[in-house]
C-alpha cells in the first residue's frame, strides 16, 4: 500500500486517496474546441501516457481533506518522488 | 504412553513434564510440551509423513522450519480442517488431529504411486503437453491429472473461528529475532525507538534454539536470549510478537505480518484465531536469517533423508533425534557441527561423506577428534529403501566432480543428511522488488541495493554473514542506526559478543551429485521436492530450449509450489546454468512474491463478513420500514424500502397496490437518500452553466429547475433538480447512487480547471431527510400539517420551493415531481423524520396514504418515461439519444460535454435512442437487459439493434410498459420489433417513452 | 420546533442510556456513547485574516489554520477540515444563530456557512484501549508521539469515513460519521469490542 503525502494533512495511506488521471491536460479553451478537429479532441479527451518510469498524475485526498494535488510517481517502483499542488507545472526529473 | 523411541532423554527445550498426546493419521501419539509436530513424529520413529504432489513417492520431513517442501498436513477436523500445513511450524497440542496427504487408501499403501512406476511417461512439461497433442487431449487428461496429483484438501464448510486484523506503526521494524533480530531490537529499543520485532517461532532466538553449547555475553545462548527477551518485554515502546510472520513486503515500508494467536491452543481457545498485522515502518531491518540447501544427489527424497541443520534442530532444541543411525554428506563445515550434536546426543553418525578434498577447519578436525570418521572427496550414490533409508553407497568422485571411480563403500544408516551450503533468506528483501546478487564466496544469492522508498538493510545471515558475532555486531549497529535517524541516538550498551568463531574452509558445490549412472536413469535426483522436478527435469528444460529462468520455472513448476522453491531455487538455477555453461546470475534470478509462507483467506477477510462486509447505509426511518415488513433494495451501500407487502400479497400484488394508490389517491416514498450538495458563491450559477447542459443564470431565487450533467465526452452522468436558494446560493440534488461521484466531480473542475472561481461545494445529503408526497391528494395531505404558508397551486406553484413547518419541525419542501402527479418533497432534519413520517402518515389516514418503496417510485416514473440515470443510460448515451434536446443551452458559449455533441458521430441521427416497447400481447413483461432484433432468426448470431433498459407492469396502463435504447429508434415509430429471451420471442412495437397521459394510457 | 421529545438521535434505538446505567464503567477498557444532537456548522473561506476576525468575532476561537488541528473558546470548538474548510461544533440548539451570526460576520468576503448537524452521529470513545481499539480500522498513527489532543483528522474507520477529534490525552476521541454509517459503526465497535471490556457512557 502507497504512503502518499497528502500537500495538506502529511503521509497518509493510499486508501485514503483517489486516483483520478493524468495530470497536466489542460481543456482546451472555446476558441480550441471550436477550431480543432474530431480527431483532436478524441486526443484531449481520451489518449494518456502510459510510461515505465515517471508518470506525472492526479490524486485527491477522498477521505480526508478532499484537495487534489500532482504526484510523480515511478510506475516500476512505485516510488512517489514528488508530491506538488495544483496548478505548478510538472517538475523536472532525472529518469531513473 | 507409548514410548517415544527417538528421544533424547535430557536437555532440549520440550517440557518432559507435560506430555502431549495428539493423532496422526488415526494413530494416536505422545510428545511434549515444547514440541512440534515435526519433532513428535520423528521422536515416535515415524519418518514416513506423506505421500509426493506428481509420483506418489514415500516422503519424510527435510526440514525444520518454514522452508519444508514435504511434510504438509492436514491440521484439524471438521469446519476446522486445515490443508498443507507444514509439519516443522505445527506446534503440539492436547488433541491436535493431523493427517497426511494426497495418499489414497493409506500413506502405507497408496494406489497413486503407480505414477511413480510410470514416471517416464510423466516428464516435466507433460501437463503443458497435453494442450498442444493430441487435440482434445488436455480434456481427458486433466481430470486424471487433478485427481492424481495434488495436496491437501480444504474443508468446504464455514470457517467457525474469527479472525481479527490491525495497524501498527513503528520507527524501527525488525523481522526476525535470531541473534541480529534482537541484537537490532535491543539497540534501537534502548535508544526510545517505536520498535515492533515479529518472529514467526513460538519463541525468541532463532538460530539460537538450536544451539548447543555456543554462549553470548559470557552466559550460554539461552539464557542470553530469556535476558534479551525480559528487557525488550519491559521496554513500553517495543512490542514482541512471536508466532508472526511477516508475510509481505508491501509499498512504502508497510509489512503484512499473520499472528497466530491461538493455533498453538487449538479450538478450545477463545478469542480471535489469527490476526493480521498491517504494520508501518520508518525503517526496516531484514534479520529473517538464512536456510540450508540439500545436495541433489540420487533419490535424495527417501524418508530419513534430510537437511543436516534441521537434524541439528531436532536434536538440540526438541529432543528428537530423526534415526538411530546415521550418514552425512556436506560441502561444507556446518554439517560437522551437526555431527558433534548427535554424537553427543548419543545418535551414531556412521561416517562424514565430504565433497571436499581433505577437509581440516576447526570443525572437521573436532569431528575427527571425536572419532567420526570422514570419508573425503567422495559422494553418496545411492539411497536403497523406499518408505525408509535402509543403506547408501558411497564412491570416490573424479576431480572434475562429475562421475565416480573406484568401488563403492555400502554403509547402513537409517537417516542421510545432506548440507549444500546457505542461502540467505532474501525473500521479503525481493518482494520490495530489489534484486539479490550472487556472492561467489558464499555460492548464493544475497541482498542487492534497496528500492527507493523502501528504507530495510539486511543483517546477519540475511544478507550472507554467517557467524554469530557478525550477526550481534550488524544487528546492534543496524538498530542503533535506524533509531539515530529518527531522533533516538542514545544507544545505551555495546553489541553483544559471543566466543570465537572456528575458521570455515571454503565450500565445493557441486549441484548434481553423481552416481555411477547416468542422471535420469536409474535414482532420481531431486531438485524440488514439493512439485517432484528432479535434475533429469531441468535438463530437459534445457534440451527443449526452456533455458531462461521464467521459462524454467513454468515449463517444469520448479519453484511454484506452496513453499516458493525456498530449498530448490538455487539448485535448479545452478544445475541449468552447468548445462548452458554459464554462470549462475546469467540464468536469472528468482523473485520472490509474497506471501512469504501461505495465509488463510480468513485473516485477510478479518471481521468484514456478513453484515460488515459492506457497510449497510440506513435512512432516519429505516426502523420504520423494517417494522412495516419492507424488504430492502440495496442502492449501492444505501439499503432502502423496496415494497411494503401486506399479509398475503407477493411483491407484485404490493407494488400494484402502491402504484395505483399513488395514482389514485397519494403515496409516500423515503426519499432520503437523495445526494444533495450546497452550492455557495458568487460564480455558482457561472459554474451551473458548466456542469449541466442548460441555462442557470435566470433561474430565480425561490425556483427549482431540472438538469443533465455530462462529462466531456458528451455522455450522461447524472441528473436531478437544482434550486437557487439565493442570489449566490444553490441546493443541488442528485441520484442516489452519483451522490458521491458528482461531489468530487464538481470538486475537481473546480480545484484543477477553475481554481479562480469563487465558488464552495458542500455535501448535505444526510443534512436532510427528504419524504415525497405523491398523488392528486398530496395537496390536502399536507394542508394538515403545514399551517405557516399557502399551499394553493398559485401562491406554491410547481417547480418552486418554500420554508414552513411541517407538523412544528422546520421544513424545506420542493415542489418536484418524478411521478408525474401533484408532489411535495418534504425536506426535514433527520432527528425529527420518524416524527413527521408519523405524522404525515396520519393526517393521510383519511385519504389512505400509502407507502411506497422503489419498486414502485420506478414503475410510477416509467409510466411517465422519467429516465434513472444508470438505468436508460450506460454511459453511452447523450441527453439528445434520451430525447432531451431541449436541455441543450444554445445560447451558452460553453459547457461540459459541449463540444462532443458537436462530434460527427455524436450528431449521427441513427444513433440509438430512447423509446419506448408496448409488447403485442400487453401481459407479457419483457426481461431487462432483452436484446431486441428487427429480423428473428432459429438461433443466434441475430442483428441486434438495441436492448430494454426499464420493463415493468403498469396498473395504470393496465399493460406491461418497457423502455428500451435502439438503434435509430425515434425514426422507427410504430415498427415491430422482436425479442428473443430464454428460450421464446416477444414481439413489441416501438412507441414513445410515455404510457399515460392525464391519467389515461397513451395511445401506442 | 416539535417537542424536544419527537426527536431521535441516530443511536438512540438501541437504548443507550438504560444499557449506560447497567453498564459496569468501574474497570472498563473502553467506554463508549452517544453524544446526540451535536451543532455543527460548516464554515468555508479562504482562512485568511479577514475570515479568521469574522469567526473570532462570532465563537471567540483563533481559527485552526494548521492542517488537522483543533481550537477552542468557551462553547465552541473549532475543526479544521481543510485549508477552506472547518467545522465550528457547539451545543445542541445553538445551530440557527451561529448560522445566522457566521453569515452576518461574512458579509463583504468570499464564504459559506451551512449548517450540517443533522447530518452526523457523534460516537466517543475513551480508556486505556481505546486507541488499541481505533488500530483495528484506522490507519492512522494514534501514539501520543505522534496524535494528541489538539489534533483532529478526517480518515476512514473500517469502512466508513469519519472525522477524528481527540478531545483529551485519556485519551477520549470523538468520532463524526455520518448518520447512515451510525449503526453500522456502532455495531462495529461492540464487534471489535468482544476482545475489550467495554461499557457504555451516558452523554
Amino acid at each position: 500500500m502507497l504512503l502518499i503525502s497528502c500537500p495538506h494533512c502529511g503521509p497518509r495511506d493510499e486508501h485514503e486517496f483517489a486516483y483520478g488521471h493524468e495530470a497536466h491536460i489542460a481543456r482546451p479553451t472555446l476558441e480550441q474546441q471550436n477550431t480543432m478537429t474530431d480527431a483532436e479532441w478524441a486526443d484531449y479527451l481520451f489518449m494518456r501516457k502510459n510510461p515505465k518510469g515517471v508518470h506525472f498524475e492526479r490524486w485527491v485526498h477522498a477521505r480526508g481533506c478532499r484537495q487534489w494535488f500532482n504526484v510523480a510517481r515511478h510506475t516500476v517502483t512505485h516510488e512517489i518522488i514528488k508530491v506538488y499542488p495544483m496548478g505548478e507545472p510538472a517538475p523536472k526529473l532525472e529518469q531513473k | 504412553m507409548s514410548a517415544q523411541k527417538n528421544r533424547v532423554a535430557t536437555g532440549s527445550r520440550i517440557d518432559r513434564s507435560k506430555p502431549v498426546r495428539f493423532t496422526f493419521d488415526g494413530k494416536t501419539y505422545y510428545g511434549y510440551q515444547g514440541d512440534s509436530l515435526a519433532s513428535a513424529l520423528l521422536a515416535n520413529g515415524v519418518t514416513l509423513v506423506g505421500r509426493s504432489f506428481k509420483y506418489h513417492r514415500p516422503r519424510g520431513i527435510i526440514s525444520a522450519g518454514a522452508e519444508e517442501p514435504n511434510a504438509l498436513m492436514e491440521v484439524g477436523t471438521g469446519a476446522r480442517r486445515e490443508p498443507n500445513t507444514r509439519a516443522p511450524q505445527i506446534e503440539l497440542y492436547d488433541g491436535l488431529v493431523t493427517a497426511s496427504q494426497n495418499r489414497w487408501p493409506s500413506l502405507d499403501f497408496d494406489l497413486g504411486a503407480v505414477n511413480s512406476a510410470v514416471s517416464r511417461f510423466l516428464p516435466s512439461g507433460f501437463y503443458y503437453k497435453t494442450f498442444k497433442w493430441p487435440k482434445d487431449g488436455w480434456m481427458f487428461y486433466e481430470k486424471f491429472i487433478r485427481r492424481m496429483a495434488g495436496l491437501g484438501t480444504g474443508s468446504t464448510e464455514t470457517d467457525p473461528d474469527r479472525y481479527d486484523k490491525l495497524y501498527a506503526h513503528c520507527d524501527v521494524m525488525v523481522v526476525g529475532a535470531g541473534p541480529a533480530g534482537l541484537a537490532a531490537a535491543l539497540s534501537a529499543g534502548r535508544a526510545g525507538a517505536r520498535v515492533v520485532l515479529v518472529d514467526e517461532q513460538s519463541e525468541l532466538g532463532g538460530s539460537l534454539l538450536s544451539e548447543r553449547d555456543r554462549t553470548i555475553d559470557g552466559k550460554p545462548a539461552a539464557e542470553w536470549v530469556a535476558a534479551a527477551s525480559a528487557e525488550l518485554g519491559n521496554m513500553p515502546e517495543v512490542r514482541v510478537l512471536t508466532r508472526t510472520t511477516a508475510f509481505a513486503y508491501l509499498d512504502a515500508n508497510m509489512l503484512s505480518c499473520v499472528e497466530r494467536l491461538t493455533d498453538h491452543i487449538g479450538p478450545t481457545a477463545s478469542g480471535p484465531r489469527q490476526r493480521l498485522w498491517r504494520v508501518r515502518a520508518k525503517e526496516v531491518i531484514l534479520a529473517t536469517g538464512s536456510i540450508e540447501r540439500p545436495l541433489v544427489y540420487s533419490d535424495n527424497d527417501r524418508p530419513g533423508c534430510m537437511l543436516a541443520s534441521a537434524a541439528r534442530t531436532y536434536v538440540n532444541r526438541y529432543g528428537a533425534t530423526p534415526g538411530q543411525r546415521v550418514v552425512i554428506m556436506t560441502n561444507n563445515d556446518t554439517a560437522y557441527q551437526t555431527a558433534l550434536d548427535l554424537t553427543a546426543a548419543g545418535v551414531s553418525v556412521a561416517a562424514i561423506v565430504d565433497l571436499r578434498v581433505n577437509p581440516t577447519g576447526a570443525l572437521p578436525q573436532a569431528a575427527r577428534a571425536k572419532g567420526i570418521e570422514i570419508i573425503e572427496n567422495s559422494a553418496i550414490t545411492h539411497v536403497k529403501g523406499t518408505k525408509q533409508v535402509r543403506e547408501v553407497d558411497v564412491q570416490t568422485l573424479t576431480s572434475d566432480g562429475k562421475g565416480v571411480t573406484g568401488s563403492a563403500r555400502h554403509l547402513y544408516c537409517d537417516t542421510v543428511l545432506s548440507s549444500g551450503g546457505w542461502q540467505p533468506t532474501v525473500h521479503l528483501h525481493s518482494q520490495t522488488r530489489a534484486k539479490v546478487l550472487w556472492d561467489d564466496g558464499i555460492q548464493a544469492f544475497v541482498p542487492g541495493p534497496i528500492m527507493p522508498g523502501q528504507n530495510n538493510r539486511s543483517v546477519g545471515s540475511a544478507r550472507g554473514a554467517f557467524g554469530l558475532n557478525e550477526a550481534l555486531n550488524e544487528g546492534h549497529n543496524a538498530g542503533a542506526e535506524a533509531a539515530a535517524k529518527f531522533g533516538f541516538s542514545n544507544v545505551t550498551g555495546n553489541a553483544p559478543s559471543a566466543e570465537t568463531e572456528p575458521d570455515a574452509q571454503p565450500l565445493r558445490s557441486l549441484w548434481i551429485i553423481p552416481s555411477n549412472v547416468p542422471v535420469g536413469q536409474g535414482g532420481k535426483h531431486f531438485v524440488d521436492y514439493q512439485n517432484d522436478v528432479t535434475a533429469a527435469d531441468v535438463m530437459l528444460a534445457h534440451r527443449e530450449g526452456y533455458v531462461s529462468v521464467e521459462h524454467l520455472k513454468r515449463y517444469t513448476t520448479m519453484g511454484m509450489a506452496t513453499d516458493q522453491g525456498k530449498t530448490s531455487n538455487v539448485n535448479a538455477l545452478a544445475i541449468m546454468a552447468g548445462l548452458k555453461n554459464v554462470s549462475i546470475p546469467e540464468v536469472g534470478t528468482t523473485t520472490f512474491r509474497p506471501p512469504y509462507t501461505p495465509v488463510t483467506f480468513g485473516v485477510f477477510a478479518g471481521s468484514d463478513k456478513g453484515d460488515f462486509l459492506d457497510p449497510i447505509r440506513k435512512t432516519p426511518i429505516h426502523q420504520w420500514h423494517a417494522e412495516h415488513g419492507a424488504p430492502f433494495e440495496c442502492v449501492g451501500q444505501w439499503h432502502r424500502a423496496w415494497y411494503y407487502p401486506k399479509a398475503g400479497e407477493d411483491m407484485h400484488a404490493a407494488v400494484n397496490r402502491e402504484v395505483k394508490a399513488t395514482r389514485d389517491s397519494v403515496g409516500i416514498v423515503d426519499a432520503s437518500t437523495l445526494g444533495k450538495i450546497d452550492i455557495q458563491g458568487p460564480d455558482a450559477a457561472w459554474f451551473l452553466n458548466m456542469v449541466y447542459t442548460n441555462a442557470w443564470t435566470k433561474l430565480e431565487p425561490g425556483k427549482c429547475r431540472y438538469g443533465f450533467m455530462c462529462g466531456e465526452d458528451g455522455m450522461v452522468f447524472d441528473d436531478g433538480v437544482t434550486s437557487r436558494i439565493s442570489e449566490n446560493h444553490f441546493h443541488m440534488t442528485t441520484t442516489t447512487g452519483g451522490a458521491p461521484r458528482v461531489m468530487s466531480w464538481l470538486e475537481e473542475w473546480h480545484q484543477c480547471e477553475w481554481p479562480d472561481k469563487k465558488v464552495y461545494f458542500t455535501s448535505v445529503t444526510e443534512q436532510w431527510a427528504v419524504f415525497a408526497l405523491n398523488g392528486p391528494n398530496s395537496r390536502k395531505v399536507l394542508e394538515k400539517v403545514v399551517s405557516d404558508i399557502d399551499l394553493s397551486e398559485e401562491a406554491f406553484p410547481f417547480m418552486t420551493w418554500r420554508d414552513c413547518t411541517v407538523a412544528g419541525v422546520k421544513a424545506r419542501i420542493y415542489r418536484i415531481s418524478f411521478t408525474g402527479e401533484l408532489s411535495y418533497e418534504v425536506n426535514i432534519p433527520p432527528s425529527y423524520a420518524l416524527h413527521v413520517w408519523r405524522a404525515l402518515m396520519t393526517a393521510g389516514e383519511e385519504f389512505s396514504i400509502t407507502p411506497y418503496g422503489t419498486e414502485a417510485l420506478h414503475v410510477l416514473r416509467a409510466e411517465k418515461g422519467f429516465v434513472i440515470v444508470g438505468q436508460e443510460t450506460d454511459g453511452t448515451m447523450t441527453p439528445q439519444d434520451l430525447g432531451f434536446e431541449w436541455i441543450i443551452g444554445k445560447a451558452k458559449p460553453d459547457f461540459i460535454g459541449r463540444r462532443s455533441h458537436l462530434r460527427s458521430d455524436t450528431k449521427r441521427p441513427d444513433r440509438k435512442h430512447l423509446v419506448g416497447l408496448l409488447t403485442e400481447n400487453p401481459n407479457d413483461v419483457l426481461a431487462e437487459g432483452a436484446q431486441v432484433v428487427e429480423h428473428v432468426k432459429d438461433k443466434p448470431p441475430m442483428t441486434m439493434i438495441g436492448h430494454v433498459t426499464s420493463s415493468y407492469w403498469s396498473p395504470n396502463a393496465n399493460r406491461s410498459i418497457a423502455m428500451a435504447v435502439i438503434k435509430n429508434g425515434r425514426n422507427r415509430m410504430g415498427q415491430t420489433v422482436y425479442l428473443p429471451y430464454d428460450g421464446k420471442v416477444i414481439a413489441a412495437k416501438i412507441s414513445k417513452p410515455t404510457f399515460l397521459e392525464d391519467g389515461a394510457p397513451a395511445n401506442g | 420546533m416539535a417537542e424536544a421529545y419527537t426527536r431521535r438521535s441516530p443511536l438512540q434505538h438501541f437504548g443507550l442510556t438504560a444499557a449506560a446505567a447497567k453498564s459496569n464503567a468501574a474497570g472498563a477498557e473502553v467506554l463508549i456513547g452517544e453524544s446526540a444532537h451535536r451543532a455543527i456548522v460548516n464554515i468555508r473561506g479562504d482562512g485568511g485574516e479577514a475570515f479568521k476576525a469574522a469567526v473570532r468575532s462570532v465563537t471567540g476561537v483563533d481559527l485552526p489554520v494548521k492542517p488537522n488541528t483543533t481550537a477552542q473558546a468557551g462553547a465552541f470548538r473549532i475543526l479544521w477540515l481543510g485549508p477552506t474548510e472547518w467545522w465550528v461544533v457547539t451545543t445542541s440548539g445553538a445551530e440557527e444563530k451561529l448560522v445566522a451570526d457566521l453569515r452576518q460576520a461574512f458579509i463583504g468576503q468570499h464564504a459559506a456557512v451551512i449548517d450540517v448537524s443533522e447530518s452526523r452521529a457523534v460516537i466517543t470513545l475513551s480508556g486505556t484501549k481505546a486507541r488499541d481499539m481505533l488500530a483495528r480500522g484506522c490507519s492512522l498513527d494514534l501514539h501520543p508521539r505522534v496524535f494528541g489532543p489538539g489534533q483532529c483528522a478526517q480518515t476512514g474507520l473500517t469502512k466508513a469515513n469519519i472525522m477524528l477529534d481527540q478531545t483529551d490525552a485519556a485519551p477520549s476521541f470523538d468520532i463524526y460519521v455520518l448518520k447512515s454509517f451510525a449503526d453500522y459503526l456502532w455495531q462495529w465497535f461492540w464487534l471489535i469490542g468482544r476482545d475489550y471490556k467495554l461499557a457504555i457512557k451516558a452523554h
